[in-house]
């Protein structure tokens, strides 16, 4: 990026270890199952087993068959069965399903189920209710962490989302917890650890107790700080259109543990190709956190180099090509593969934006962000739901117009809502109902603010009881007081001004210099400041819940050591490309580096989707 | 069941509980410690921690710490061991809560964050013994859940045990705890302590959901008084039910149940929608129409909508009186003017029927003249048009009607609109911007022909 980085921006730790881990630990699992046997893998286990192990490792302990999880009766010969899977009830009964099946047929198989990251114990009900313990048996793979790339690493359970968010279930608390054990062990000590948000406490304290109650190794810190952050903190910056390439390629292609696939449209073939989008892809590498008008011509100009790379063959002597082909020709031609890849989907890309006036979304979803011409955003997005344009899209621009003004009018709220259940369905009443508790999607309470509320149902009841309701209210629906929270931080630059997308000046140029993510400023504030002193107003607003802690162990080692520029960011609840790409940003201007640790990457559909209750 | 008042507060104010204090060494605080041992002992059954892995060959197989060390061990063999001494203080999650509310608190409440603090800060390791076995046997794990939890059985112990459980945040242990009350307190005894205990009651309702138990999920909702929550659980069971029949009566069922007033409009919509479909499905389709253009899809269970754009598609010339007419449906769902137009219009432009299309902007004004009016602009207009592959001739007249002149210029520009555009550059006198377009005509076309002769004009007095 043509920008004044900082270039003594300290080294990243290697997470392969963690890949290696994870497969030498399924691989021992396996072996407690001796002898042939077939593989039941869950289907959102698939992608990311394969990034840490291929057929052929399991097929070297004996796997014979591998099966996905389909809810249906098997057709297996084995004896044997493991079955990889989700710590979920349904599977369970599935499986339960399928050995009583067995039993009625008086055939003997043995079966052992493999959890991950984790056993549940309402899993274990199931099998005791179902009569089928002692003829299972249990193991966990402590599969938390995969890498996705240098800087990322996911813990691949977008269910976090809804279950802790929504449903308000903490079971994936300490799983949150202990993959930060995980990290901590292998790449600490952290010296000090900041957050916000109730989960993320939570998720601090029981990291904290594993420590106390594991072991601890005096070594070299890798990573120096940490900063936990709930995803309910920051809604705004997930539900905005990314622009950003690789958020952008996520949005329309979506990217699936750090691979992408391609169709017909973008490789000008027939057929689809699948691609890894990492760092190791040199020309993604330089073009992922380019705003999209960027890309265009960075892409061309590549190609002219290339182009004069593969001109200098010529007038080549015998010898000269001899060494070009062996040494060049074969850079050269994996760039120019990637290439054309690229331009192919910046060319679908374009494609599918213009057809779908997206210009025009996204000065509806700027005017949103600034909080100007209010009115003409709702008959934009009513004119969206009538015409029946993308049924998330709708759903997505209604949360963004309610979390920026806190909430919508009585009188807008009920007639956008018949208008949507009228174009895609009155079955999502319930749609409707999951944002109204998670705070999504709300009216407007005239006059009357949470802490009346509070105060009023505190009197009712007894005291005692107080402190729990307080507690239930302020996790549900909660005021967004983004206008507020957009002032104090200086999120929304004055439109007025050039901003330069081929210079950025700021993180808001991955939302074309309209917004700064919400999410990213306060991890730059808190960093900068060392704590959140002189954000009080700020935590106040976001419902507070924020901590700043400083470790005994690291405190004495803090003296200019490259770890204490190595930050790391998690987010429980799940994390965009944009996100990513704004602390990339960050950490070259700052000279650090950040490794974002999320339960999954998201965008703004699936964390739509996620809330979705119109099907079975 | 609802509690009244004077229950509630004769349960609070009840002898159990006062004597429920932190303060002294009495037996209290002993069932306290019994319960921290008990939720710490479905831990590590449920996780598998352990922290004993040199001593035994499968641990590694649990908790990562035992992995780790491992492979630690291998890759970074100069790594030394530090006494252990609390890293990282904790901060602690209730008194945020507490602190943070002016008044109302009772100083128990406050006393009993305290307490917690001062309870988990204490380094004495409450690990039953007989927990530090091997734990990846199945069959020792279960009894040993069993028998840590089958040893609560005053409803004050279990309730400890539930409160315990909470403050410690792992929904694991709650939802473990939750299960052995379900299974041995009544359900009027378990919903009226889940009451006041909001983070167990929404692990209790998600349990619930996960397995399906709608029935006592339902029992629950009621006893809470969520008549809300429980109308629109029920209202759901209609996505399972694949015979159109049953549903739409399953539906009317429906009605009746607790919604807010505004959702049983909708349901109530949604009631009459089906049952309107059912009706429309079965109507003979001879028309050529139908032949000409085959439906693809049943319109059973889609949304108004597209139920309307099928009636204008299908069923557009039908008289009102008819189920399947759209001015019917219009009418008895109370839709918009908008919403009728932009689906009209939608569906009238893909039939390529440009009179009828023409027909829906004609308003006549009290003079008697006819002019166009759109609830839409007519700028999305175009756009619809467009993407129904209308021709020129008849896009032009819609991009002519686009109010702002720049704009009206960009979409003749896009969909060759030329005479648009050449005379919206003769309105603005834009003598510059007709040169450039002139070059973008053909050689001998009209167009040239026509920018020529107002090039030519003497009249009209050029700006540039």
């Amino acid at each position: 990026m043509a920008h004044s980085a900082r270039t003594d921006c300290p080294e990243l730790p290697d997470f392969f270890l963690l890949k290696r881990l994870a497969r030498d630990q399924l691989i021992y699992l396996l072996e407690q199952l001796p002898g042939k046997k077939d593989l039941f893998i869950e289907a959102d286990l698939m992608s990311p087993l394969d990034r840490i192990a291929n057929v052929s490792t399991l097929k070297q302990h004996e796997v014979d068959k591998l099966y996905k999880v389909e809810y249906k009766p098997i057709v297996s010969t084995s004896d044997q069965l493991c079955f990889l899977i989700r710590p979920r009830i349904q599977t369970v009964k599935w499986i339960c399903d399928v050995a009583n099946a067995d039993k009625a047929t008086g055939r003997f198989r043995r079966y052992k189920i493999i959890f991950t990251p984790q056993k549940f114990y309402a899993c274990d009900a199931v099998l005791e209710e179902q009569g089928i313990i002692g003829d299972v048996t249990t193991d966990e793979w402590s599969f938390y962490l995969l890498p996705l790339d240098d800087d990322i690493i996911s813990l691949e359970l977008p269910e976090f989302f809804r279950d802790n968010f929504l449903a308000g279930d903490q079971r994936w608390v300490r799983t949150a917890g202990s993959a930060l054990h995980l990290l901590h062990s292998l790449y600490g000590p952290f010296s000090k650890v900041y957050g916000i948000g109730r989960c993320s406490k939570m998720a601090y304290e029981s990291w904290r107790e594993q420590v106390e109650e594991g072991e601890q190794k005096a070594r070299q810190a890798e990573i120096g700080k940490v900063f936990l952050i709930d995803r309910d903190v920051d809604f705004v910056t997930p539900l905005c259109s990314q622009v950003v390439y690789e958020g952008l390629v996520d949005d329309i292609f979506k990217i699936k543990c750090a691979c992408v696939e391609f169709g017909p449209d973008v490789t000008s073939s027939d057929k689809s190709i699948k691609v890894m989008l990492n760092s190791q892809d040199r020309v993604f590498n330089e073009i992922r956190n380019e705003h999209f008008s960027n890309v265009f011509g960075f892409l061309s100009q590549k190609a002219r180099n290339l182009q004069t790379s593969y001109d200098k063959r010529r007038g080549m002597d015998i010898k000269q090509m001899k060494t070009f082909v062996s040494e060049e020709l074969k850079g050269l031609k994996q760039e120019h593969r990637l290439l054309s890849l690229h331009i192919g989907a910046c060319e679908s890309i374009m494609k599918k934006k213009t057809k779908q006036d997206f210009q025009e979304l996204l000065k509806t979803e700027h005017s949103l962000l600034e909080g100007f011409e209010i009115r003409e955003s709702i008959s934009f997005i009513e004119e969206h739901i009538n015409r029946q344009v993308s049924m998330i899209e709708s759903l997505r621009l209604l949360c963004l117009l309610s979390i920026t003004e806190n909430g919508l009018l009585p009188k807008d709220y009920r007639s956008l809502k018949a208008q949507y259940l009228q174009s895609y369905g009155v079955d999502h009443l319930l749609t409707f109902a999951n944002l109204r508790q998670l705070g999504l999607l709300v009216e407007q309470q005239p006059g009357e603010t949470l802490t009346v509320m509070e105060s009023k149902v505190g009197k009712l009841v007894n005291d005692r009881t107080g402190g729990k309701l307080s507690d239930a209210f302020s996790s549900l629906a909660k005021k967004s007081n983004f206008r507020a929270l957009s002032r104090k931080l200086n999120l929304v630059p004055k439109s007025d001004e050039e901003y330069d997308l081929r210079v950025p000046r700021d993180m808001a140029y991955i939302f074309s210099g309209a917004y700064v993510p919400l999410s990213c400023k306060l991890i730059e504030q808190v960093l900068e400041r060392d704590g959140w002193t002189g954000l009080e107003e700020v935590t106040r607003l976001l419902n507070g819940h924020e901590f700043a802690v400083t470790g005994s162990s690291g405190a004495d080692s803090k003296a200019k050591n490259d770890a204490q520029r190595i930050i790391l960011v998690m987010f429980l609840g799940g994390c965009t490309f944009s996100e990513i790409s704004a602390l990339r940003f960050l950490g070259r201007e700052r000279g650090c580096k950040f490794i974002v640790v999320t339960t999954a990457i998201t965008n703004s559909s699936r964390l739509i989707e996620a809330l979705l209750d119109n099907l079975v | 069941m609802m509690k009244n008042k004077a229950d509630e507060e004769d349960y609070w104010n009840s002898s159990k509980f006062k004597a429920f204090t932190f303060d002294d060494e009495d037996d209290e605080f002993s069932r306290l410690k019994e319960s921290k041992r008990a939720v710490n002992s479905i831990r590590p059954l449920v996780d598998e921690d352990d922290d004993e892995e040199e001593v035994e060959k499968v641990s590694w197989s649990g908790e990562p710490v035992g992995s780790i060390s491992w492979s630690v061990n291998e890759t970074a063999a100069s790594n030394q061991r530090t006494d252990r001494e609390p890293a990282f203080p904790k901060i602690n999650t209730d008194t945020t809560s507490i602190s943070k509310s002016h008044s109302g608190y009772s100083l128990s409440a406050l006393f009993k964050g305290e307490t917690h603090r001062s309870l988990s800060d204490s380094s004495v390791r409450l690990y039953a013994p007989e927990l530090r076995k091997p734990k990846s046997e199945y069959k020792v794990t279960t009894r040993l859940t069993a028998v840590s939890l089958e040893k609560f059985r005053s409803l004050q112990d279990k309730l400890l045990l539930l409160d315990y459980a909470v403050s410690a945040h792992d929904g694991n242990v709650i939802t473990a705890v939750l299960i052995y009350l379900k299974r041995t307190l009544s359900k009027e005894v378990l919903f009226r302590e889940l009451t006041d205990r909001q983070t167990a009651l929404r692990h209790f309702i998600h349990y619930l959901t996960e397995s399906k138990d709608q029935r006592l999920l339902l029992e629950l909702l009621r006893a809470l008084g969520r008549t809300e929550d429980m109308a629109l659980l029920q209202y759901k069971e209609h996505l399972g039910i694949a015979d159109e029949n049953k549903r739409r009566d399953f539906l009317k069922s429906c009605l009746s149940l607790p919604f807010s007033p505004e959702d049983s409009v909708h349901v109530e919509d949604h009631y009459t929608l089906l049952e309107r479909q059912i009706i429309i499905e079965v109507i003979p389709r001879k028309q050529e129409i139908f032949q000409k253009f085959p439906r693809k899809a049943s319109i059973l269970n889609m949304p108004l909508i597209t139920t309307l754009y099928y009636c204008c598609f299908y069923h557009y010339t039908e008289s009102e009186g008819t189920y399947s007419s759209p001015l019917n449906i219009r009418q008895t769902f109370k839709l918009s003017e908008k919403q009728f137009f932009v689906t009209a219009l939608a569906a009238r432009a893909k039939l390529k029927a440009w009179p009828d299309v023409d027909a829906l902007f004609t308003s006549r004004n009290w003079l008697g003249f006819t002019r166009k009016k759109s609830p839409l602009s007519f700028q999305r207009v175009v756009d619809v048009l467009h993407k129904n592959s209308a021709p020129t001739q008849v896009l032009q007249d819609y991009v002519a009607l686009v109010d702002d002149a720049e704009l009206r210029i960009t979409l003749a520009q896009k969909h060759k609109c030329h005479d648009i555009v050449i005379n919206t550059y003769r309105d603005l006198k834009d003598r510059q911007q007709l040169l450039g377009y002139r070059a973008k005509m053909a050689r001998g076309s009209a167009e040239e022909r026509k920018i020529n002769e107002l090039l030519n004009n003497s009249q009209i007095r050029w700006k540039n």
